[in-house]
């Protein structure tokens, strides 16, 4: 069968990809070894979010209840029907995404996938049956794994990934989380605000180490007076399996040893690549494009978190939109350059742009606005007080370089500072913009004014 | 590029219709042949092919309405044969080009085949349209306006052709090395100044631009003895003061001078106006004068019922208000012919845009004392007067414009002519 394009890989790279050149009008083939949606919508970005939702609910009703006028005289729950509703989300979405293939008339094949050459691939389907696919474009879009310890590999038991993290069961007494970046973090939150003990190990200085210092010290307070424990600038000298769980070795401001009943280990990823030709990688073993995503084989494109960091669901579906446009609209594809990211822990923490060090490191001339929760209306009606938004404003031009932003709905937040940016937005623009009262936003808009001295409420 | 796609031939089309194909499926089409007709939301246009090769589909068929960017034909070019008959037929005999070609690209890739896309995307991005919205991001204005960049002459490479922040710092730093060194010497502390356009330079950057981009001007030049025509004004001048009358310049003969040799040669007084010309039974006199931040040309209307001393007193009165910025529109609107004279700048000689929808304007240089050659071939001291013509070759040919300054020549060697 002869199409216009084979993209292989049905996540947020690969899906995204083919329905935009399907909406081109291009034939396209989608080939997918396990779900449509791929980890982001299976095992990460969405059914985490849903567990996070019952653990932000059930810390409410478990520890602020009282701040509200209620009370509980039992309060319980179901912990197989928290981590079912996370799978039905799953479900639901991963039935969308094969709704959207049909809908644009894509292939979807379900099988894995190798290049065998330049416009050629080869499928080994599910089904048992074999295919040869041809295209003279390909997209590669097949992700990344969960990268393990050295010398302590997964069980799937009581040494786990992220994937096993989000259907464990029963839920463990204790858990040692290896790595505080977003997806530790997040987990750490989690099993937290349900009960577990909770140590969560970070070699760097702070927890969330890409982000800005002062959010990570902030949110350490944060999650330390949830109940967490957070060892920061602590590697892991050693892992071993007992028979009651785990037991981890850890070098810090002192030597400790951890026990528990199951560790996360949370330090990154390793590249998932496609069987057949090889292409060119980088030095960590990604695959390396050109400006037109374009691999070392002409014809075959790559992009999502196969071709390196960020690994990101939003920054996989912009690029695989833009390699499929430079394929077939004649467009200059664009890289990534700053990007928002989230960690739906509570409170949230989202950012974009520039950190304060890595804007000093630049030698970059700037001021800083911030504004707490605090001092914001709707924060204090809802009683999501904590945080502050911060936004880092140059001078004398008054450029965006970065934002950051601890607090409720952060997440949400972000998009008007990355819209800002995106459209070159100077802190003028967002100061002459009319922020509606109360709202959250209001601290954005307050953050910006402070960089000169001209906010209201504080 | 095998694609045609609707072209968008105006600023606003969204949409065009194809009235006619001028080429049928399976011919032969070279770059720059017609091969459809495009009806657009202004006009019906052809539209050429863009490249060589054979239209080998056609997807709108005549009285078919797509949108702009819409794909309404596949042409092949060379290449895409070429390397359709390596890939799938190395034998086969080129006798029908174009029906092999034809088959071979069904097989492959119906809608878009892979060579083409290529090429496709070697080509630029378009233009952004002429006379539209400056495109430009809020930093972008702001870093270009601290720098004193043009933004104008800045494209875009930000979303939609957007002028973004690295397009300005592109820009500045392509900037001629010379251009610190130049404004080093500026008092001002940041180097150099940025003076806003006044309403009136907008204007006028923006006419004669047009004029000079879209009219195509040539230019004539004669040099008239002006030793009758000096004599006359002392006399007539002498005369005049003991009655207590104004006297009259130089310039005032010139002007008169120019109305009467346009009376004779009508078609110098006209304008070009697409498919006519309008030739115009009155003749508006401009005449430029030089004011504060710019120049503005006062009309003596219906110049060629007036006297010599009518022109030089409305001239007087009309530069006077024009300096004091106290002119009515209809003072400075509706000329059809002008003159532009430098000769108090001790210019010898120059040639002045056209300003339309005029078709000639007249630049006056300095009487200058120079030898001549008289008719007994002796040399003699002259007073010579050099005037530049800049025609509108659309309405004015050479030899029209010759017989213009043939009059102009002949009443300023004999300005006693004139007043008759």
């Amino acid at each position: 069968m002869a199409y216009d394009l084979i993209v292989i890989g049905g996540g947020p790279a690969g899906y995204v990809g083919a329905i935009r050149a399907a909406q081109l009008g291009k034939k396209v083939a989608c080939v997918e070894k396990e779900r449509a949606g791929g980890i982001c919508l299976n095992w990460g970005c969405i059914p985490t979010k849903s567990l996070l939702r019952n653990a932000e609910l059930y810390h409410l009703m478990s520890h602020r209840a009282a701040d509200f006028g209620f009370s509980f005289d039992n309060l319980r729950f179901d912990w197989g029907k928290v981590i079912k509703r996370s799978r039905t989300v799953s479900d639901k979405l991963a039935g969308g995404v094969e709704f959207l293939f049909r809908k644009n008339k894509i292939d979807y094949v379900l099988g894995e996938a190798s290049v065998t050459k330049a416009g050629s691939v080869f499928v080994k389907k599910r089904d048992g049956k074999e295919e040869t696919l041809e295209a003279p474009k390909i997209l590669v879009a097949t992700g990344v794994l969960t990268r393990a310890m050295p010398g302590f590999p997964f069980n799937g038991k009581t040494v786990i990934g992220s994937r096993e993290a989000m259907i464990l069961d029963p839920q463990p007494k204790s858990l040692v989380v290896i790595g505080a970046g977003a997806i530790g973090v997040e987990f750490a939150y989690f099993y937290n605000a349900f009960g577990t003990k909770v140590t969560l190990v970070e070699m760097m200085p702070n927890i969330l180490p890409v982000e800005d210092t002062e959010v990570s010290v902030a949110l350490e307070k944060s999650l330390g007076k949830q109940g967490i424990r957070i060892l920061t600038k602590t590697t892991v000298s050693k892992g071993e399996t007992t028979p009651g769980g785990v037991k981890i070795f850890v070098e810090g401001e002192k030597a400790e040893t951890i026990e528990a009943d199951v560790c996360l280990v949370a330090i990154g990823v390793s590249p998932q690549l496609p069987g057949g030709m090889q292409l060119k990688v980088d030095p960590r073993g990604f695959i390396s494009t050109n400006d037109n995503y374009e691999t070392s084989v002409p014809g075959v494109y790559a992009a999502g978190d196969i071709i390196g960091p960020p690994w990101l669901a939003h920054v996989a579906m912009w690029e695989a939109i833009q390699a499929v446009e430079g394929m077939f609209e004649g467009k200059q594809p664009r890289k990534v350059s700053f990007f928002p990211g989230c960690t739906y822990c509570q409170p949230q923490v989202a950012s974009v742009g520039l950190t304060e060090r890595a804007a000093r490191e630049q030698g970059r001339k700037f001021k800083i606005g911030k504004f707490p929760f605090q001092a914001n209306g709707k924060a204090l009606a809802v009683g999501e007080s904590d945080g502050f938004v911060k936004i880092l404003v140059s001078e004398p031009d008054g450029e965006i370089l970065g934002a950051h932003i601890i607090g409720a709905e952060a997440t949400e937040l972000i998009a008007e500072l990355s819209l800002a940016m995106t459209v070159e937005a100077t802190y003028e623009e967002i100061e002459a913009t009319i922020h509606a009262h109360p709202t959250l936003s209001e601290a954005v808009h307050e953050a910006t004014g402070a960089a000169f001295g001209a906010a209201i409420h504080i | 590029m095998p694609e045609i796609k609707m072209p968008k031939l105006s600023d606003t089309m969204t949409e065009g219709t194809v009235v006619a194909w001028k080429k049928k499926k399976g011919e032969t089409v070279a770059a720059g042949d017609v091969i459809a007709e495009i009806e657009t939301d202004k006009a019906t246009m052809e539209f050429e092919s863009s490249d060589d090769g054979v239209l080998s589909e056609i997807f709108v068929q005549e009285g078919g309405k797509v949108a702009v960017g819409e794909r309404i034909a596949l042409v092949l070019g060379k290449g895409e044969k070429a390397e359709g008959e390596k890939a799938q037929a190395p034998s086969a005999p080129a006798e029908k080009p174009a029906e092999t070609t034809g088959k071979e690209e069904k097989k492959t890739s119906p809608a878009a085949p892979p060579a083409g896309e290529s090429a496709k995307a070697a080509e630029p991005p378009p233009a952004p349209p002429a006379g539209g919205r400056l495109k430009a991001s809020p930093l972008a204005k702001k870093i270009a306006a601290s720098m004193g960049i043009d933004l104008s002459g800045i494209s875009g490479s930000g979303p939609g052709s957007r002028i973004i922040k690295k397009d300005v710092l592109a820009a500045a730093e392509s900037q001629p090395p010379g251009a610190p060194a130049r404004t080093a010497a500026a008092p001002a502390a940041g180097g150099q100044q940025r003076i806003p356009m006044s309403a009136m330079r907008k204007v006028i950057a923006e006419r004669l631009l047009a004029s000079k981009t879209q009219i195509p001007h040539f230019y004539l030049n004669i040099e008239v003895d002006a030793g009758q025509l000096m004599k006359l004004r002392a006399d007539i001048n002498a005369a005049g003061e003991k009655a207590g009358q104004a006297k009259l310049t130089v310039n005032d003969f010139i002007l008169k001078a120019a109305v009467v040799a346009a009376a004779r040669t009508p078609k110098v007084n006209a304008s070009f106006d697409k498919d006519a010309v309008i030739e115009y039974s009155s003749i508006n006199l401009a005449v430029a004068v030089a004011i504060d931040d710019g120049l503005i040309t006062p009309v003596i209307r219906d110049a060629q019922n007036k006297s010599l001393r009518q022109i030089s007193e409305a001239v007087k009165d009309l530069a006077a208000r024009a300096r004091t910025k106290k002119l009515k529109p209809e003072e400075y609107q509706g000329g059809t012919l002008t003159v532009s004279n430098l000769g108090n700048y001790g210019i010898d000689n120059f040639f002045a845009i056209i300003n339309p929808p005029q078709s000639v304007i007249l630049s006056v240089g300095a009487i200058v004392k120079k030898p001549v050659v008289n008719a007994k071939n002796e040399i003699v001291p002259g007073q010579r007067l050099a005037i530049g013509m800049s025609c509108d070759h659309r309405v004015v040919d050479g030899a029209i414009g010759a017989q213009y300054l043939a009059e102009l020549r002949s009443l300023l060697e004999n300005p006693a002519l004139m007043l008759i």
